[in-house]
């Protein structure tokens, strides 16, 4: 099976939300609520700055805290290339996820039931990539299985130093920032 | 300087994680005190108790019975998918403390009918005068009913625990991210219903015998408390912010003043007086414990969700 | 000043409007089920070819509906502007049809002008009473009485309808406040401007030095896509910025100048290129003319100096002014877009043109490329009438350089206020929003007070719309056919707008707005046509292309055409010279510096700082802030503040406060960021909230508005655009 994961490069991103736009039409995401998002990170003194912008969102962890305590199943590893799912059938709305979630990755949707970028599996499943990579102007985004050494997400991984967010909090996420 | 802006704004979430709100710090409340009674009340049934006139375990395991339906509500009402609740009867998650929970209530409930059947309430016979038969039954079976007593402090301690580990599991909330957590939640949840049964047991012997052990649990709960957070604040950066909340951070004073004071060292100093005799026992103690651990799981509940990670990666 | 206060006018602007779209609100609940039910009809995914509007760039775009409905848009993969890729306001372009604010029939002043009294009339009302109006004015004091402003493509067939009309008086503001002097100092220099899209090869570049431009924040999307490319090919990126801008985070070199003095670290630029014999030399002995006097002149100019008006370490002008001359031909000076800043702006753009020329990068591939463009046949019509009596925007060409394609917003606001050389006497205005657009709100209030008629074609309830006398709504881009587009570009291309859907309302496309008019005002035969397919399948026939596969795939590409040197283009510079004008005999001629001579700037007095403003890349102008997607990414603009200067005033991120100018004009209140990414002597805001109009209900009064702080602007003697760098401001903390 593949293993779904990002690698974005931060030296490129410009931080202006296209990612987050194009999530919103694609996937219907409702008023008020958002599956991606930037983050803006400046450190120093001016001028002396330096700064890391990153486009976030679930990290489709190989140790998923959100899976774990899903009382009903509703939260779960896909057989698409391990991402983590979310059953809008099975969910009962406890938010137990929620709180699970060390990146607040998840919320829950206006009819009731937790919701989060699913890496758009309806388009990885039809061989396109998540709208957001798909949209972005600066091309920061890469997608691709990263137990395929041969694929992009590996390759830049590989020659890039990088990082993961909240390596501490043992999720073992699957987005990795160049930087 | 350290500039960190996030563009996100999810209902609930942004600027801070408001997910659970009075219902679930009512629901573990109420858990806890339910574990509590099924302790006390169990342990007594468990020593034969229930044959004495007058012990609280007639009445105790009726009070649990209306106040684990009262939790469970508060947390129906907490449910954004209210309609798909049975679906946690579903499976059982071996990872989730929740499926633990909802099957753990699922066993309090038979646990606390057969211990109300046990001394059956004079009004309840009267409307359903089947029970009465039932309850007679009971009482011809001795073991059963010691079983029945130990199954109670059994289960009321998994639930007492439940209530703690639930959220200790969410390691994503520092604060209550501590294995001492349901410990607290255990202990204090044993204190309100030692509070509780003190003031309405009828016996004055268990009345002396429950302020004792309230002044022992509360005790045991200040150093829970101090070991609860020496842990955090010997724990990583994030946890040390989280014990920041009751450090001077915006919990503070909730902690300190009514769980600390109001609901712990000065219902210990009048019952400590009471239990020597030099004053009489009132009611104020208990009350003041019962109200101190309901604002415990508010401040516990509250304070966690303030508490979280932070993505800072430039150094 | 004037003799309307300003809380007058914004009551005026503001509740002018709630009657209307009460009024509005109702025709909607007949008029949206008709339509609905008829979009109903239709099922499964259906994806039209068009282009963005959501900003001027023009992005080839598809638009995808999902039964029936707009779903998404996403950028046309053939096209090469976008690459298939939009902008985010290109991506929430939907917003723009689902603005609940929108304008929905055409509304007529039934009072005073600045008295809320309006009424919902019907096109030919509406088309009449202007028309009307028009023929008094015309047969009364001639066709030049007339001005219409107009910004973007959608203006073609109104601006052809004035033509038509006889007046020569066509504007907009992206000329005297935007791009202007950029262009003016190019051409006094290269004989040829930088054009939209900028013909800089970004992608290409090896280094690239921006003053100003924020791009990554200004989204125009093919620069920034460039940009990317050039941080993955590892170019040196130069920031020239009093503000930490996103693309400063990328750079190789910040340099955190002081507003107002690039000209000096330009001249020093110049200096240590010339005295390090860093320069092209070829190039400039083949090409330049005056390059020993410009020597001459800039020795002067030297890094120490430059230190003291700048700001930025001697040290770090010599390394960046030896980093673009290592890297050259294929380095540059990106001349910026909205250079309206100091009133100095031809001069400014004039050095960073002759800094450009000393890297002989000008027609080299990593500079600045020829832009090729695909030539369609216009549509034959009649002559349009001369007008013999001069321009009175420009009246005895005081701003010798001032285009006139675009013409002196400010100029003809004058001329309207004046009276002088003859009176102005009816504005039109198509796709602009003048209120928040020039400098001064009350200058423009003033002139609009002098009209006998003022119309505004928008699709919103904008401020301008406000002053209006009859408001005109149009149909959004998804909804209507528009001119085609033929951008000079890399690649030669042509693009079509078409319509998605329909649009919910009695909104009418601008070209039918156009034509109903004409008719109306006597001049049918310049509208030969009958529909606009009829006039859009002509002109793309007539140039030997197929409207069906232009329909079809949304572009075509022309055939490719050299760009660079390197692809074989042969070197040409237009001048009255033929070379590249170091020394300017034609500034000279008309009494300017021939050579650019540094200017000093006033500085803000103890407790003030000079408001600086901006991008911010979810948002045009003032246009999209009501844009249900596009408002949910940025709501309100903020104030940014120096973090020191923010502590000093006990000022935290979050808290609200208003600005105050030098001339005691206070804005909206508004939220502080207290960053370090900005200067201490200056404070920054997002152009385009803080809107006044009430009947913009979802954005009314969320964050302030620059363009209210606007109210000095300092005028450039050489093309007359309107520098607005110029003002101060001071905070109000208390009672906000
Ligand atoms: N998202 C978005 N993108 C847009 C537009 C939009 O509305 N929205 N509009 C488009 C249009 S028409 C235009 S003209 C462009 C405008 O975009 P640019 O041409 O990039 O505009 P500038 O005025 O250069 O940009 C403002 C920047 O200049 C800095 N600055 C201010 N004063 C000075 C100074 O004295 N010296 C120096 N060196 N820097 C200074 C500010 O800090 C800020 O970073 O954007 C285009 N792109
Ligand atoms: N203070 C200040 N002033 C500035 C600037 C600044 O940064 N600060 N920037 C300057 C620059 S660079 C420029 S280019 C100008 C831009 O100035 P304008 O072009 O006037 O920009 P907007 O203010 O956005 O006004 C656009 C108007 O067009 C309307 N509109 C949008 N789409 C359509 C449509 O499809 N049809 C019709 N009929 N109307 C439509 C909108 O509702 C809005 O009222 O402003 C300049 N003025
Ligand atoms: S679209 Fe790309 S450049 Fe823009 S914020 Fe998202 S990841 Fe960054
Ligand atoms: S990021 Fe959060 S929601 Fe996503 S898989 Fe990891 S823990 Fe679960
Ligand atoms: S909210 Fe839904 S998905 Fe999340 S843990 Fe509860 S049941 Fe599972
Ligand atoms: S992968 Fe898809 S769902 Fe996830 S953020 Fe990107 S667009 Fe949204
Ligand atoms: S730059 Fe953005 S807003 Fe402008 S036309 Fe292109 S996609 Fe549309
Ligand atoms: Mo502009």
């Amino acid at each position: 099976m593949a293993r779904y994961g990002m690698a974005i490069d931060t030296k490129k991103c410009v931080g202006c939300m296209d990612c987050v736009v194009a999530c919103k039409t694609e996937n219907n995401v409702p008023e008020g609520y958002n599956r991606d998002w930037i983050t803006n990170e400046t450190a120093g003194k001016f001028p002396a700055l330096r700064q890391e912008i990153r486009t976030e969102r679930c990290n489709q962890c190989d140790n998923p805290p959100c899976v774990y305590c899903c009382p009903t199943g509703a939260s779960h590893i896909s057989d698409t290339g391990g991402i983590v799912m979310i059953d809008k059938n099975k969910c009962i709305g406890c938010k137990a996820c929620l709180a699970a979630c060390p990146y607040n990755a998840r919320f829950v949707h206006p009819e009731g039931f937790a919701s989060k970028c699913t890496f758009c599996e309806q388009r990885v499943i039809q061989g396109e990539k998540p709208a957001c990579v798909e949209v972005c102007p600066t091309y920061c985004m890469n997608f691709g299985d990263l137990d395929d050494p041969l694929s992009i997400v590996s390759q830049l991984i590989s020659k890039r130093p990088n990082h993961a967010l909240l390596p501490p909090a043992g999720t073992k996420p699957q987005i990795f920032y160049l930087t | 300087m350290h500039e960190l802006l996030n563009s996100r704004h999810n209902l609930q979430i942004d600027p801070q994680l408001h997910i659970w709100g009075w219902e679930i710090a009512v629901y573990l409340f109420l858990g806890g005190l339910v574990a509590g009674i099924m302790i006390i009340s169990g342990y007594f049934i468990f020593k034969g108790r229930a044959k004495n006139t007058g012990c609280s375990c007639h009445n105790t395991p009726f009070i649990a019975l209306i106040a684990i339906t009262l939790g469970m509500l508060a947390l129906f009402l907490d449910l954004e998918h209210k309609l798909y609740f049975w679906r946690v009867y579903l499976s059982f998650k071996v990872t989730s403390p929740m499926s633990w929970g909802s099957w753990i209530l699922l066993l309090v409930y038979p646990i606390l009918v057969f211990n109300t059947l046990i001394k059956l309430p004079h009004w309840l016979s009267k409307i359903f005068p089947i029970l009465k038969k039932l309850s007679e039954k009971i009482n011809n079976n001795l073991s059963l009913i010691k079983f029945a007593g130990l199954f109670s402090m059994v289960i009321g301690t998994a639930l007492g625990m439940y209530t703690g580990i639930l959220l200790s599991t969410l390691s994503a909330r520092p604060l209550w991210n501590s294995s001492m957590l349901w410990f607290l939640f255990l202990v204090s949840g044993l204190s309100s219903a030692a509070a509780l049964i003190h003031m309405i047991a009828k016996d004055t012997e268990e009345r002396v015998m429950l302020a004792k052990t309230d002044n022992f649990l509360l005790f045991s709960e200040l150093i829970i408390i101090f070991l609860f957070i020496i842990g955090l604040i010997t724990s990583t950066q994030v946890h040390i912010d989280a014990a920041k909340l009751f450090l001077g951070g915006d919990y503070t004073v909730a902690f300190w003043v009514f769980v600390v004071f109001g609901g712990i060292v000065i219902p210990l100093i009048i019952q400590s007086a009471a239990v020597r005799g030099r004053i009489h026992h009132t009611p104020i103690a208990p009350i003041m414990v019962i109200v101190g651990g309901l604002i415990l799981r508010f401040v516990i509940v509250y304070a966690g969700q303030a508490s979280h990670w932070t993505t800072k990666v430039l150094k | 000043m004037n003799s309307l206060s300003r809380r007058k006018f914004l009551q005026i602007s503001g509740s002018t409007f709630a009657a209307a779209s009460a009024i509005g609100a109702l025709g909607y609940a007949a008029k949206g089920s008709l339509a609905l039910a008829e979009e109903k009809k239709e099922s499964g995914i259906k994806k039209i070819p068009t282009y963005c509007n959501l900003c001027f760039w023009k992005c080839g775009a598809i638009a995808w509906l999902k039964d029936g409905q707009l779903w998404k848009i996403t950028g046309n993969p053939l096209d090469p502007l976008s690459n298939g890729r939009l902008c985010p306001r290109g991506t929430g372009g939907i917003g723009t049809n689902t603005d609940p604010n929108r304008l929905k029939a055409p509304l007529i002043r039934t009072k005073k002008r600045g008295e809320d009294a309006w009424s919902v009339v019907t096109w030919d009302e509406a088309l009449n009473y202007i028309a009307g109006k028009l023929n008094k004015i015309k047969s009364e004091l001639g066709p030049e009485s007339v001005a219409l402003f107009s910004h973007g493509i959608g203006g073609n067939f109104i601006k052809h309808t004035f033509l038509a009309y006889g007046t020569p008086h066509i504007f907009a503001p992206s000329y005297a406040q935007c791009r202007g002097p950029r262009d003016v100092g190019f051409e006094l220099t290269f004989g040829e401007g930088i054009g939209s899209p900028e013909r800089t090869d970004i992608k290409n570049t090896r280094c690239m030095a921006l003053i100003g431009s924020h791009l990554g924040e200004n989204m125009h999307n093919s620069q920034v896509q460039e940009l990317s490319v050039a941080v993955d090919n590892g170019a040196s990126i130069i920031v020239v910025d009093p503000r930490f801008s996103i693309v400063a985070g990328k750079a190789k070199y910040y340099l955190p100048i002081k507003p107002g003095t690039d000209m000096a670290l330009l001249l020093a630029w110049a200096n240590v290129i010339i005295k390090e014999k860093k320069y092209d030399v070829e190039f400039v002995e083949l090409y330049g003319l005056g390059f020993e006097q410009f020597a001459a002149s800039v020795a002067q100019y030297t890094p120490e100096w430059a230190y003291t008006e700048t700001g930025i370490e001697p040290q770090l002008i010599i390394e960046t002014a030896l980093e673009l001359a290592r890297n050259k031909p294929a380095s540059f000076i990106h001349p910026g877009r909205h250079t309206t800043w100091y009133g100095d702006d031809t001069q400014r753009s004039r050095t960073i043109a002759l800094v450009n020329a000393l890297l002989g990068n000008w027609n080299h591939k990593g500079a600045f490329f020829k832009p090729v463009k695909l030539k369609v046949p216009s549509y034959p019509y009649p002559d349009y009438p001369e007008s013999t009596r001069g321009r009175a925007d420009n009246p005895g060409k005081k701003y010798p350089w001032a285009g006139e394609d675009e013409g002196l917003t400010n100029g003809i606001r004058e001329a309207t206020i004046t009276g002088k050389p003859y009176p102005i006497k009816a504005w039109v205005t198509y796709s602009t929003n003048l209120i928040n657009a020039l400098p001064n709100q009350q200058e423009t209030i003033k002139a609009i007070q002098n009209l006998d008629l003022m119309v505004a074609i928008d699709i919103l309830p904008s401020e301008i719309a406000g002053w209006a006398d009859v408001v005109l709504p149009e149909a959004t881009y998804l909804e209507r056919f528009d001119d085609l587009h033929s951008s000079p570009f890399t690649t030669p291309f042509l693009g079509i707008r078409q319509p998605a859907v329909k649009p919910p309302e009695d909104q009418k496309p601008g070209w039918w707005i156009a034509k109903k008019l004409a008719d109306k005002l006597g001049l049918g035969q310049y509208f030969p046509w009958k529909d606009i397919e009829e006039y859009l399948k002509y002109r793309v026939e007539s140039a030997g292309l197929s409207y069906d596969e232009l329909k079809e795939n949304g572009i075509i590409l022309g055939e490719k055409l050299p760009n660079y040197v390197e692809e074989g283009l042969e070197q040409s510079f237009p001048t009255p010279s033929g070379k590249v004008e170091f020394y300017s005999p034609q500034l000279e001629e008309k009494g300017f510096p021939p050579i650019p001579v540094y200017t000093k700037h006033e500085n803000p007095h103890d407790g003030y700082f000079r408001l600086l403003f901006g991008r911010t890349p979810v948002h045009t102008f003032s246009f999209t802030q009501s844009n249900p997607i596009l408002q949910e990414m940025f709501e309100e603009n903020e104030v940014w503040i120096n973090a020191d200067i923010a502590k000093s005033y006990n000022l935290k991120s979050g808290d609200y406060i208003k600005l105050k100018n030098q001339d005691g004009v206070v804005s909206n209140k508004l939220k502080v960021r207290a960053t370090e990414r900005i200067r201490t002597d200056c404070v920054y805001m997002v152009h385009g909230f803080g809107h006044q109009s009430k009947a913009l209900k979802t954005t009314y009064n969320k964050g302030a508005n620059d363009a209210q702080l606007v109210t000095k602007y300092k005028i450039d003697p050489i093309m007359g655009g309107t520098g607005m760098n110029v003002n101060f401001v001071t905070f109000i903390q208390e009672g906000v």
